[in-house]
C-alpha cells in the first residue's frame, strides 16, 4: 500500500517538475530563433516556429508537450535537425552512466573504508591523515584534478590514455577525477556517523559479551552507522550517472553532460526539457528505491502508509 | 567461601581538557563465590567506573589506570591484553547495564544478540547457539521465546529488554554478574519483577552478583554485603546487617536518613545531605566528605582517614572511629529521633 502511494507521489513529482521547467522556459524572453530573426526573412522564421509548434498559444504547447512526454517522446532537437532528444540521450547516457557508476563504486568503497578507519583511530594519526585527504578532496575542483591526473598518468608516465572513450583504460582517469570529491564527502559522513555509533551503549554491550573488536565494528557498528550515509547516496548517485559537464569535456567523453549546458545557450527547448525531465525522473526513482531499501537496513522503519 | 574477585587499590583517572579527573581513588573490595555485593553511592562517586574497569570497558584514552590490581579467580585481569580479557568477559563475567532502551543493537534481532556471545565463547554451531538462546529467553521469563527470538529490540518493552539483557549476560553461565543500576530506568512495578528475576536466577545458578544501585531498599533485600562509595573512594563496607544496624560513616548515616519511610507510624521528614560532591579534578587532601560533614573535625580536612576496622569485615574510612574522637553515634541516633519528632509536629 505504501509503495503504491509512494509511486503515485513519484509520478506527481515528475509532472510538477516538467510543468515548472516548461513555465520557467517560457518566461525567459526570446526563443530558439531569436538570433536568426535578424538575418533571415520573416517568413522563414515563421515557418520554423510553426514546425516546432512555437506559434501556438502557450497552453496548447503545454498540452502537446505533456502528450508527447506521456508517450516517452521528448521531441526533436532544434539544434541538430536530424536527431531527436531521445536519440541524444540514448547515445550519450551509456557513457555517462558507466562513468558515474564506476565513480560511485570507487567513492563508496574507499569513502566508507576511509571514514571507518578514521573513526576507529579517533584523534590519532590515521584519523588526521584521512581527514586531511578528505578536506583536500572536497576543496580541489575536478577541473584542477583532471589535468593533474592526465599530466602524470598519461603524459609523464604514459600508463593510461590521455582522453577519449572506448576501453576500460580510457575510463580510469575520469573515474578517479570524478570520484575524489564524493569519496571525501562519504568519508567525512561515515566518520562522524561511526564515531557516534561507537559511543552507543549497545557497543558497550557487545564489548561486554567478549566479542572481538572486528566483530563489534562489523556487526554492530557499520550497519548502524551507514544509515545516515544511505540517504545522501541517492542524490549523489544521480548527479554522477547523469554526466558531468566538466569531466566529460576534459576527457572528451561522449556523454550527456554537455547537453545540460549547451541546450540552455542554444535555447533548445526540447533538449532543456528532455534533460531536465530525464534527470529528475532518475532522481525521483532513485530516492524511491532508497526509501524502500531503508526497510531492509533499519528494521524500525516499516513500509506503512501511516506515520506510526 | 572461595574468593572470586579481588580488587585492590584500584585507581582510575580520566584525561579531560580541564585536567585529570580522579574518578576512582584507591578502591579495594572482594566478591566471594555466590555472594551478592551491593555498591551504593551518589552519581559520580565512581561506582560505574569501578565495575567498567573490571570489564575493560573504559575507553583508553581518555581513561588511565593509575594503579591497583583486579584478580578474577586468582588471575590478574587488569592490564592484560584485550584477547586475554575476552576469555573472561562475557563468558565468566556477564554485565547488565542501566538503560535497556539503548543497550541493545536496534538493527539486530534480539535472539542473535544473545546467540553471538554464546558462539564467541562456546564451541557451538549457529543452530545450537540458537537453541541455547531460546532457552535463555525462556529462563528470563519471556513468553513465546521462539517468536521473540526473531524480533528486534523496538518490538520489546523496557522490562522485556532488560530481561533480554539479563539473558545476554547469563548466556554463558558466568561466575559473576555485574548489574550496573539494572532497574533505574524501569517502572517501579517492572523494577520489582526484574529484581525478583535476578534473585531467582542467583539462587538457581549460584552466580555471584555485584549490584550497583541507588536504592537502599533493594540493597537490604538482595545483598549480603554493601560497599558505600563517595568521591571515588570506598567510605564504608560491611555486611548488610552491620551497615544498617551500626553504620560508622556520616555519609552512610546521611544515606540512611534520606530513605523515605512509608510504612512508619509517624510522618518523618526526609533529611537531605547538604552540599555537593567533591571536585574530582582537585580532590581535597583530607576526607572527601569533610566539607559536607556535620561532625567534621580539624584533622578531617588535613589528613585522609585510614580504614578503621569496626568489626569482622566492617570497615569505615572516618576519623570519628579513632579512639581519640568524640563519640557521635549517639548524635546520629538522636537526630533520627528528632526527625521523627519534627515530622509528627506537622
Amino acid at each position: 500500500m505504501y509503495i503504491v502511494k509512494r509511486f503515485i507521489t513519484m509520478l506527481v513529482t515528475i509532472w510538477v517538475i516538467a510543468s515548472l521547467t516548461f513555465l520557467i522556459m517560457k518566461l525567459i524572453p526570446g526563443d530558439p530563433f531569436a538570433s536568426d530573426a535578424d538575418v533571415l526573412p520573416e517568413e522563414v522564421v515563421e515557418n520554423m516556429r510553426a514546425k516546432y509548434n512555437l506559434d501556438e498559444p502557450i497552453p496548447v504547447q503545454y498540452v502537446l508537450y505533456l502528450k508527447n512526454l506521456v508517450m516517452l517522446d521528448l521531441g526533436p532537437s532544434i539544434q541538430s535537425e536530424t536527431r531527436t532528444v531521445n536519440d541524444l540521450l540514448a547515445d550519450g547516457f551509456p557513457a555517462s552512466a558507466t562513468l558515474g557508476i564506476q565513480a560511485i563504486v570507487v567513492a563508496l568503497i574507499f569513502g566508507l573504508l576511509l571514514g571507518i578507519i578514521a573513526a576507529l583511530n579517533h584523534n590519532k594519526f590515521l584519523d588526521y591523515a584521512s581527514m586531511i585527504f578528505a578536506i583536500v578532496g572536497i576543496s580541489v575542483p575536478s577541473f584542477i584534478l583532471a589535468p593533474l591526473l592526465i599530466n602524470f598518468f598519461a603524459v609523464k608516465w604514459g600508463i593510461l590514455p590521455v582522453a577519449s572513450w572506448g576501453s576500460f583504460q580510457h575510463s580510469v582517469l575520469p573515474t578517479l577525477a570524478l570520484a575524489v570529491t564524493p569519496l571525501a564527502v562519504v568519508a567525512r559522513f561515515m566518520r562522524s556517523s561511526m564515531l557516534e555509533v561507537m559511543n552507543q551503549n549497545y557497543i558497550k554491550t557487545a564489548d561486554a559479551k567478549g566479542l572481538s573488536s572486528f566483530k563489534i565494528v562489523v556487526s554492530h557498528g557499520i550497519r548502524n552507522a551507514i544509515l545516515p550515509v544511505v540517504s545522501f547516496i541517492g542524490p549523489l548517485f544521480v548527479a554522477l550517472i547523469t554526466g558531468t559537464f566538466v569531466i566529460e569535456k576534459i576527457f572528451a567523453i561522449p556523454g550527456i553532460g554537455k547537453y545540460f549546458v549547451d541546450s540552455i545557450f542554444n535555447r533548445d527547448y526540447p533538449v532543456i526539457m528532455g534533460t531536465t525531465v530525464f534527470f529528475s525522473t532518475i532522481l525521483v526513482v532513485t530516492l524511491f528505491l532508497i526509501d524502500i531499501s531503508y526497510r531492509f537496513i533499519d528494521p524500525r522503519i516499516k513500509l506503512t502508509s501511516k506515520g506510526d | 567461601m572461595s574468593r572470586l574477585l579481588d580488587v585492590n587499590n584500584l585507581k582510575v583517572n580520566f584525561k579531560t581538557y580541564g585536567g585529570e579527573v580522579k574518578a576512582v581513588r584507591d578502591v579495594s573490595f572482594h566478591v566471594d563465590k555466590g555472594e551478592v555485593v551491593a555498591i551504593v553511592g551518589e552519581s559520580g562517586s565512581g561506582k560505574s567506573v569501578t565495575v567498567q574497569t573490571i570489564m575493560g570497558l573504559i575507553p583508553m584514552p581518555p581513561g588511565i589506570i593509575k594503579g591497583g590490581s583486579i584478580k578474577f579467580q586468582g588471575k590478574e585481569i587488569l592490564g592484560v591484553s584485550k584477547r586475554e580479557l575476552r576469555k573472561v568477559k562475557g563468558s565468566k563475567i556477564g554485565m547488565i547495564f542501566q538503560d535497556p532502551m539503548t543497550s541493545l543493537n536496534p538493527t539486530m534481532i534480539v535472539g542473535k544478540q544473545i546467540a553471538e556471545g554464546i558462539i564467541a565463547h562456546q564451541k557451538l554451531s549457529k543452530k545450537e547457539a540458537k537453541i541455547k538462546a531460546i532457552e535463555m529467553l525462556k529462563l528470563v521469563g519471556i513468553p513465546n521465546a521462539e517468536e521473540r527470538y526473531n524480533q528486534y529490540p523496538h518490538e520489546f518493552s523496557g522490562g522485556m529488554r532488560q530481561r533480554a539483557m539479563i539473558a545476554i549476560a547469563l548466556a554463558c553461565n558466568p561466575e559473576l554478574l555485574i548489574a550496573d543500576e539494572p532497574t533505574t530506568a524501569l517502572d517501579v512495578t517492572i523494577q520489582a519483577q526484574v529484581l525478583e528475576l535476578m534473585k531467582d536466577i542467583q539462587k538457581k545458578t549460584d552466580t555471584a552478583i555485584i549490584l550497583i544501585t541507588h536504592d537502599l531498599g533493594v540493597v537490604a533485600e538482595t545483598a549480603q554485603r554493601v560497599i558505600v562509595m563517595y568521591g571515588g573512594m570506598m567510605v564504608e563496607s560491611g555486611t548488610v546487617y552491620e551497615l544498617f544496624e551500626n553504620p560508622r560513616h556520616p555519609y552512610t548515616w546521611g544515606l540512611l536518613n534520606s530513605i523515605p519511610d512509608v510504612d512508619g507510624p509517624e510522618k518523618k521528614k526526609l533529611i537531605p545531605i547538604e552540599g555537593s560532591p567533591p571536585d574530582l579534578f582537585a580532590p581535597p587532601k583530607g576526607c572527601p566528605f569533610a566539607p559536607r560533614c556535620k561532625f567534621a573535625m580539624d584533622i578531617c580536612v588535613e589528613e585522609m582517614p585510614g580504614n578503621f576496622e569496626i568489626g569482622e569485615g566492617h570497615l569505615a574510612k572516618c576519623w570519628l572511629n579513632d579512639e581519640r574522637a568524640p563519640k557521635v553515634e549517639q548524635v546520629f541516633a538522636s537526630e533520627e529521633e528528632k526527625a521523627i519528632a519534627v515530622g509528627s509536629e506537622k
